[in-house]
């Protein structure tokens, strides 16, 4: 129909029938971006000290990473896959649909979410029902029955206790990761302590829950955290919710804000009394191991104790390490490629 | 042409409002009102002029200032104890090294981190307790340990002796360094260092031991995780390769193209089509694209994931519209003279077009391509489908090997969150300017080239 096209069409067909077929010799990793700068440092170290090529690694977000990881086996499908939290049950049966049966599950560590404002404001000490009440679009009706739009303006109408500051608080937009994070261990816990809220049917409920305020006190920040950190900066009055790896980065600019009286820090994710923290893993597909080569040694290196364990490199760069024996565990897991059980 | 127009002309008489007829009189009275219109058009234009030359200023000054610091890097002079014992290789080892049979590979993976640290610890002996030893360390870059391997790969002899080597030290303290902040004085710098490494630093900055010099490892590694080892090649030779592709691709189709649909197609429903089609299809926004080569190029043809060869086919089909519309345009401004003459000489049809008319044209359709070259170099959107938004290390050596490209770098860079990306984030936006200009350089030159008047 369209001349052009058929001449696109025709010179990308010589193209194609004079390229051979493509063999991958080195690893495709795909996945969360929060995982992302982890599996980056991992991936460059396994490059420069072994003889395989350095891996390639995209950031596509968990979702999209399983999504590709799921859709076969074979060369032009990545053979692991980053996630910053579980495998869904639907998102395994897809990988098994499309033949993939041998899904190796590794759990990594920790990432916290801070919360946090610029040192030239005192840390804020709020509990995640003082986060719900401030973000959420609807919340219980403070003089009455039922919701009500969001009337806070300030944190002190929330708690007499909290300044007199106004409520401004710049966080990930809903493509991110870690703003599915914060909905589900900020927003979701900080409303299940409301009889308003527990009195809604159930969808009406996870709304009330999940649906941030749209009035301009919420303000969307995009995927860029050192962008928040910037903005932080320039308002103290401000918070900012983003990756805790931004956070040790930039601890002469910010400090965490105490959540129901713990404070962000090394300690306090690694031993899980900091309530906003995640898990983070990635997903090997074993029935590359020996296709693709390189595998299980780059499982090897991430699983090790330089990389994963207390003073590895990887806790340099922010990531909250496992218990030891968690971390013995995921290695003789990851070296027998168990295939993952959802229970 | 206002200045003739405000003035009557000289020697004219004098004429009252009496004696003048009443459209004259209807002019005379709106030519102040006109004039002011002007005169106040021209005030606009020079604001607008002026303030986009100011928000110009602006980015180059910013990122400029930014970006600079990232063609430096700080190293640091270190006293290094090579034994054995702290590399882990043996007598034997050494002995194969020095008289040839074994390779240099073999001793690839000794510690020579370990012996960095070893070094760092002979060099503050007063330095007790693990936090304030790993603290210690840390001055060093991670990637110190690579530069120290390479040089005993080269030499194996020093294996056993002391090595004095300049090693690049960490991006926090390499900073403070380059901006010459006063060591001394702690509290007056921002930092996330403590004051204990400052006065680490200041004392090796005392004896003589850091130097800054260009940063030739930013324009020789590929990306980095470590702000002091990340560099630009990757990108730049992914850049190169993809636009490479799609000028291969694009500029031939696009002028066989535009050179049929003005010269030789007929004037009929079909060509109609064609043509909306293609301005249409400048219209579109290049996520399309991606989703595009994504489904045939890379899961139908199976073209390698994140290769410059999908890359540079996906923006040849984003490039190829504004080709196809400038290079018609081009030819379409050839005066039908230069046909006429043709053809009175006797030239075929073909020889009007190939001989007389497209030399011609070739200054326009050259300019329509960098254009859309330049377009396709500032590209991100469509290259995330086809998964060349991708951490890369390793230089790519072909078409089809794993590329990123300079704006994707860009994006990766300023979204890391050490703070010496920031400057690395303003160099790269360098490189792809310079990348740019170097490209309309050779436009000029080439259209300067080809330049034909009549």
């Amino acid at each position: 129909m369209n001349k052009t096209s058929l001449l696109i069409g025709t010179s990308l067909a010589s193209l194609t029938l004079t390229t051979p077929a493509f063999a991958r010799d080195g690893i495709s990793i795909v996945g969360s971006s929060t995982v992302f700068p982890f599996a980056t440092v991992v991936a460059e170290r396994f490059g420069r000290t072994t003889d395989f090529p350095t891996p390639k690694i995209e950031s596509t977000g968990s979702g999209g990473g399983l999504k590709l990881f799921c859709s076969g086996i074979g060369v032009d499908t990545p053979d692991i896959t980053n996630a910053s939290r579980r495998i869904k049950a639907s998102e395994l049966q897809m990988c098994e649909d499309n033949g993939v049966t041998n899904v190796v599950e590794v759990l990594i560590g920790y990432d916290g979410i801070a919360i946090a404002n610029s040192v030239e404001a005192n840390p804020l000490e709020l509990s995640r029902e003082n986060l719900f009440l401030a973000l959420a679009k609807n919340v219980p009706n403070p003089d009455g029955e039922g919701l009500v739009p969001n009337p806070y303006t300030t944190w002190s109408q929330i708690d007499a206790n909290l300044p007199e500051a106004s409520i401004e608080v710049l966080g990930p937009p809903p493509t991110s990761g870690t703003r599915d994070a914060f909905v589900e261990l900020v927003m979701e816990e900080g409303c299940a302590s409301f009889e308003a809220i527990e009195a809604l049917e159930d969808d009406a409920k996870d709304a009330a829950c999940a649906t941030m305020r749209e009035d301009g006190r919420y303000v969307e920040a995009g995927e860029n955290d050192n962008l928040i950190v910037q903005k932080l900066e320039a308002n103290p009055n401000a918070l900012g919710i983003f990756g805790y790896s931004f956070l040790d980065q930039n601890s002469d600019k910010v400090h965490s804000s105490m959540i129901d009286g713990v404070a962000a820090d090394f300690d306090t994710i690694a031993d899980g009394s900091y309530p906003v923290s995640r898990p983070l893993y990635f997903y090997v597909k074993g029935q590359h191991v020996g296709t693709v080569p390189g595998i299980a040694e780059y499982l090897a290196e991430f699983t090790s104790e330089g990389s994963i364990g207390e003073d590895g490199y990887l806790a340099d760069k922010g990531m909250i390490p496992l218990p030891a024996d968690a971390r013995a565990e995921v290695a003789a897991a990851a070296t027998e490629l168990q295939s993952v059980q959802l229970n | 042409m206002s200045d003739q127009l405000s003035q009557p002309a000289k020697g004219a008489p004098e004429r009252t409002a009496s004696d003048m007829s009443p459209t004259t009189r209807q002019v005379t009275a709106g030519l102040a009102r006109r004039y002011a219109a002007e005169k106040r058009f021209r005030l606009y234009g020079m604001f607008a002029i002026a303030a986009s030359l100011a928000f110009l200023a602006l980015l180059l000054i910013s990122i400029v200032s930014k970006g600079l610091p990232a063609f430096t890097q700080t190293y640091m002079q270190l006293d290094v104890p090579l034994e054995l014992e702290t590399l882990g290789i043996d007598q034997q080892t050494v002995d194969g090294l020095l008289d040839g049979s074994i390779s240099t590979q073999a001793i690839r993976r000794a510690n020579f981190n370990g012996a960095i640290r070893q070094g760092m610890r002979e060099r503050f002996p007063e330095v007790e307790g693990r936090s304030a030893t790993r603290a210690l360390y840390k001055l060093v870059s991670s990637g110190a340990e690579f530069d120290l391997a390479a040089r005993v790969m080269d030499d194996p002899s020093v294996l056993g002796n002391r090595l004095t080597l300049w090693l690049p030290s960490d991006d926090e303290i390499g900073a403070l360094v380059k901006q010459r902040a006063d060591l001394s004085a702690p509290d007056t710098l921002v930092t996330r260092l403590d004051d204990q490494a400052i006065a680490w630093g200041a004392e090796l900055k005392d004896a003589g031991d850091f130097d800054v010099r260009f940063n030739t490892t930013f324009f020789k590694n590929g990306d980095s995780r470590e702000p002091e080892l990340a560099g630009i090649r990757a990108a730049l030779v992914g850049s190169a390769y993809t636009l490479l592709i799609t000028f291969v691709l694009s500029f031939p189709i696009a002028v066989a193209a535009a050179i049929y649909l003005e010269e030789f197609a007929p004037k009929n429903r079909w060509t109609d089509l064609v043509e909306v089609n293609i301005n249409n299809l400048a219209a579109v926004p290049s996520i399309v694209f991606g989703l595009l080569g994504l489904a045939v190029f890379i899961n139908f043809f199976h073209l390698p994931r994140s290769a410059p060869v999908v890359g540079g086919i996906v923006l040849s089909l984003m490039t190829l519209p504004t080709i196809i519309i400038s290079s018609r345009a081009a030819l379409k401004s050839v005066p039908p003279s230069i046909r006429e003459a043709a053809r009175g000489l006797g030239a075929s049809d073909l020889q009007v077009v190939f001989h007389h008319v497209l030399p011609l044209a070739m200054p326009g359709i050259l300019t329509g391509t960098i254009i859309g070259l330049a377009q396709a170099l500032g590209e991100t959107a469509p290259l995330l489908m086809i998964g060349m938004v991708a951490f890369i290390v390793d230089i790519p050596q072909g078409v089809t090997d794993s590329a990123t490209v300079l704006p994707v770098q860009v994006y990766l860079w300023a979204d890391s969150p050490e703070r010496a990306f920031t400057e690395k984030t303003s160099a790269a936006i360098m490189v792809l300017l310079a990348f740019l200009i170097a490209m309309n350089a050779l436009a000029v030159m080439l259209r300067k080239r080809f330049e034909r008047r009549w």
